[in-house]
């Protein structure tokens, strides 16, 4: 194993805290979600110790439960992602003719639209809940994550032992489990952190138009929302959030860069 | 006079990075001294991994990927080079040495024609003017035998035959009439018909321009017919240097003895048996196309005994491989196996019918899952087939590796972690484990080095001779079909053009195809080139 660059250590610290934030919010937050606890606005001080939100709550204790729904909603978005995204990626390219086809160019028709309006188009016909968003900014996703390992299979699937494995008579499922995902997943691996960073970045998106986590609950895009027309008074309150998507995004880049050059360098290639 | 190139206790490193362990500089080449003189040819050989491209690489003062010149001299024309500048070197490479390499095919930018790429390095060091240049590129064509010179740069890369595209890179390495040429293992990527006649243009061209050349290679038949010189290398040092006529005919160092008697097996055709394999009228084609690749193909494979296809590339055998394991099903024709009718479609083929006919491939390296290991490889097979499983599997896995003379130790291994040779062994074991009364072989020797390769003959031979399976061996290296084969059929555009006992189809009177490619198949003598080609009949497609 080779030394860590400082980068991937900066971006590996960050994100565990983001996530240890995230997990144990319960135990962090110094008040309660909704608890009203000073006036419109305040500064920073002691006791509130990021100031107070548009109606008085603790902006502390409304970032770290923010971090909670944001992560909570990015990280399922991107598993239900990539498990879809892959396993029919795969799917298209071992079994190819019609099956590659249709579901090609069924995804290249989604993927025509962008997802951002698709997005708000269902949201609005449905009820948003969690799941809803979740399984809406899943399959949205997927589509590129299909793409990428369609690609990444179809190379595999012309490789002698895949044929070998073929000649003895494996299933589908062999042949996309054992022989194709092992040899995929370094790429896959990468590409699951810029998936995560853009599901965040979405999450984001949907809840500051409005669409996306509905109150009580917020995510960090919903608190940059409640939070901006106090920019207009000289209100600093709507850049913590902000700043912490723009933290959490970069945090999670450095490693999946990381992760990216190891699987691109020469000597630790997806041959090796 | 003095030397073209004289190479002086050369010794070269290079920073290996084993995985899991710390960087460690090991020696590629050492305390190797070398000299050519203008006008003659040295011949490097050695396996894989001998060190003889570097060597050949350092005559420019060139170190690939990292690889440094670390000690000893350099010397070109009398002057040292292994520590000169960026600048100086870039006015000898491409004027006073030039480099012919492995593959033309991925050497030539595409995009370009032929005549700009071949003149271009005279041009740019300022030898001569385009029009000169020119005039000297259709000569140097017309003295390697390409057809019709005067048009022949014209052309783009894709537009010409292989064997043609390494003329046209020879004429580059000529053309700004250099004073040493590296010639980089420049047939091996070629058919034997088509080699034999880039090895007489390469020959005649140094002849007649009497440029000094170092030829790489691994096939010592082959140094032999053009090489003054020869260098035997092992492992980066010398074994022995000495006049081609003193390494072919009178080798001191067993090393050497054993490359030039390589493919000393023997191997008596046996008698006539039953058909465990049956292909009768066979004619496919690939989807989509009109062009039948193969025509109506008739062979029989006795139980036990190993037929040879052979040809060169595009002959269909390859093709032929295919249709019998039903991965492209035959548009007419039957396959009649160990006596039941083979459904044409993989897919229609009972699990017996899978087992029973296994396939080696001829890169062990992408036959195997680099991330599964040898256990697994191994294993998958008798868990899939036989239903083994935990401890009995693990048996039988070291049973096949003992049989395949690996040994204890090897279950755990990942395919990376393996040589070459060791590679193709997991491969027949992967095979064996099915209990396959046919094993096809698609040219399973032809990415080894000869030694290794003949390790893996005599396995495959031993394995027969004890399970009684049958082969049904792809190649097109004649001495290999020599070795190993009961039965022959020769290939040529798709059509079995001679068929029969490998006796009979080794005693004339030939076919004039048959005659072309016996005859070009280098023999370990002197003189052998020339004589082949007073004797030949028939021109090879190269042309």
């Amino acid at each position: 194993m080779r030394r860590l660059p400082v980068s991937a250590l900066i971006g590996l610290l960050l994100t565990g805290a983001f996530f240890a934030v995230a997990i144990f919010a319960q135990w962090l937050a110094p008040y309660q979600i909704g608890e009203i606890v000073g006036g419109v606005w305040d500064p920073a001080s002691s006791a509130h110790l990021l100031g107070t939100d548009s109606i008085g709550r603790d902006l502390l204790t409304r970032m770290i439960y923010g971090a909670q729904v944001t992560i909570f909603v990015a990280t399922c978005a991107t598993i239900l992602s990539f498990v879809t995204g892959s396993v029919l990626g795969f799917l298209a390219a071992t079994a190819g003719g019609w099956v590659d086809q249709a579901l090609s160019r069924f995804v290249d028709l989604v993927m025509a639209i962008p997802s951002l309006i698709l997005a708000l188009v269902v949201l609005t016909a449905v009820d948003v809940t969690l799941p809803t968003l979740i399984i809406v900014m899943g399959l949205l996703d997927s589509t590129r994550v299909f793409r990428l390992s369609r690609a990444v299979a179809v190379d595999i699937t012309v490789m002698d032992y895949v044929e070998a494995a073929r000649l003895r008579g494996e299933g589908q499922g062999w042949v996309i489990f054992s022989e194709i995902l092992p040899n995929a997943l370094t790429p896959l691996i990468a590409e699951l952190g810029l998936r995560f960073i853009f599901a965040v970045l979405f999450i984001s998106t949907l809840s500051f138009l409005g669409l996306g986590v509905q109150p009580p609950l917020a995510d960090w895009g919903g608190l940059v929302k409640e939070n901006s027309a106090g920019l207009i008074y000289g209100k600093s309150a709507a850049l913590a959030p902000a700043m912490a998507i723009a933290a959490l995004a970069i945090s999670v880049n450095l490693v999946a860069d990381w992760v990216l050059s190891r699987t691109t360098s020469l000597k630790g290639g997806r041959g090796a | 006079m003095h030397n073209t190139l004289d190479i002086k206790g050369l010794r070269i490193e290079a920073t290996s990075y084993p995985p899991g362990e710390k960087p460690r500089d090991v020696v590629l080449v050492n305390n190797v001294s070398v000299s050519v003189q203008q006008g003659r040819v040295l011949g490097l050989i050695g396996e894989s991994g001998a060190g003889k491209s570097t060597i050949g690489l350092s005559a420019m003062s060139y170190g690939r990927g990292g690889v440094r010149l670390t000690g000893g001299h350099i010397l070109l024309n009398g002057r040292e080079i292994r520590e000169a500048g960026p600048a100086e070197l870039r006015t000898l490479r491409g004027r006073e040495v030039t480099y012919v390499a492995q593959s033309a095919a991925a050497a030539f930018n595409p995009a370009i024609r032929l005549m700009d790429q071949v003149i271009e390095t005279s041009l740019l060091h300022g030898v001569m003017s385009r029009t000169e240049a020119e005039a000297r590129a259709v000569e140097l064509f017309g003295k390697l035998g390409l057809p019709d010179p005067e048009n022949f740069g014209r052309r783009y890369p894709h537009q010409v035959s292989g064997g043609q595209l390494q003329r046209a890179m020879t004429a580059m390495a000529l053309c700004p009439k250099p004073d040493l040429v590296i010639f980089d293992e420049p047939t091996t990527a070629l058919d034997v018909t088509t080699q034999i006649d880039v090895l007489v243009a390469i020959k005649t061209a140094i002849r007649d321009t009497g440029v000094a050349a170092l030829y790489i290679t691994h096939d010592l038949a082959v140094v032999a017919q053009v090489a003054d010189d020869i260098l035997v290398l092992r492992g980066g040092k010398k074994v022995e240097y000495g006049t081609t006529d003193q390494i072919i005919n009178n080798p001191q160092e067993d090393y050497t003895k054993a490359l030039v008697s390589v493919r000393s097996i023997d191997h008596d055709e046996k008698a006539e048996a039953p058909p465990v394999l049956s292909v009768a009228g066979v004619t496919a084609r690939y989807r989509g196309t009109n062009f039948d690749v193969l025509k109506n193909i008739t062979v029989d494979l006795p139980a036990g005994q190993t037929l040879a296809v052979v040809g060169e590339s595009g002959s269909g055998k390859s093709t032929l491989a295919r249709v019998i394991t039903g991965l492209l099903p035959a548009a007419k024709g039957k396959l009649t196996f160990a006596g039941r009718t083979l459904s044409p479609a993989l897919a229609q083929r009972s699990k017996d019918d899978l087992r029973e006919v296994q396939m080696i491939y001829q890169m062990a390296d992408t036959a195997m899952n680099p991330r599964q290991t040898v256990g697994t490889i191994i294993g998958r097979p008798l868990e899939f087939y036989f239903d083994l499983k935990g401890e009995a599997k693990r048996q039988r896995v070291q049973e096949l590796l003992d049989e395949i003379e690996m040994g204890s130790g090897f279950a755990d291994r990942y395919p990376a972690e393996l040589s070459g040779g060791q590679k193709q062994r997991v491969c027949i074991a992967r095979a064996l484990a099915a209990k396959p009364k046919l094993i096809i072989c698609d040219e399973v020797t032809s990415a080894l080095d000869p030694l290794v390769a003949d390790g893996i003959l005599k396995l495959l031979l031993s394995l027969q001779a004890r399970e009684g399976v049958a082969y049904l061996f792809i190649t097109h290296d004649l001495a290999t079909v020599r070795a190993i084969a009961d039965k022959i059929a020769v290939m040529y555009r798709g059509e079995v053009v001679r068929y029969g006992g490998k006796t009979d189809v080794l005693t004339p009177p030939f076919d004039d195809y048959t005659d072309l490619l016996l005859s070009s198949v280098p023999e370990m003598k002197l003189g052998w080139l020339e004589e082949v080609l007073e004797n030949r009949k028939m021109e090879s497609a190269g042309n």
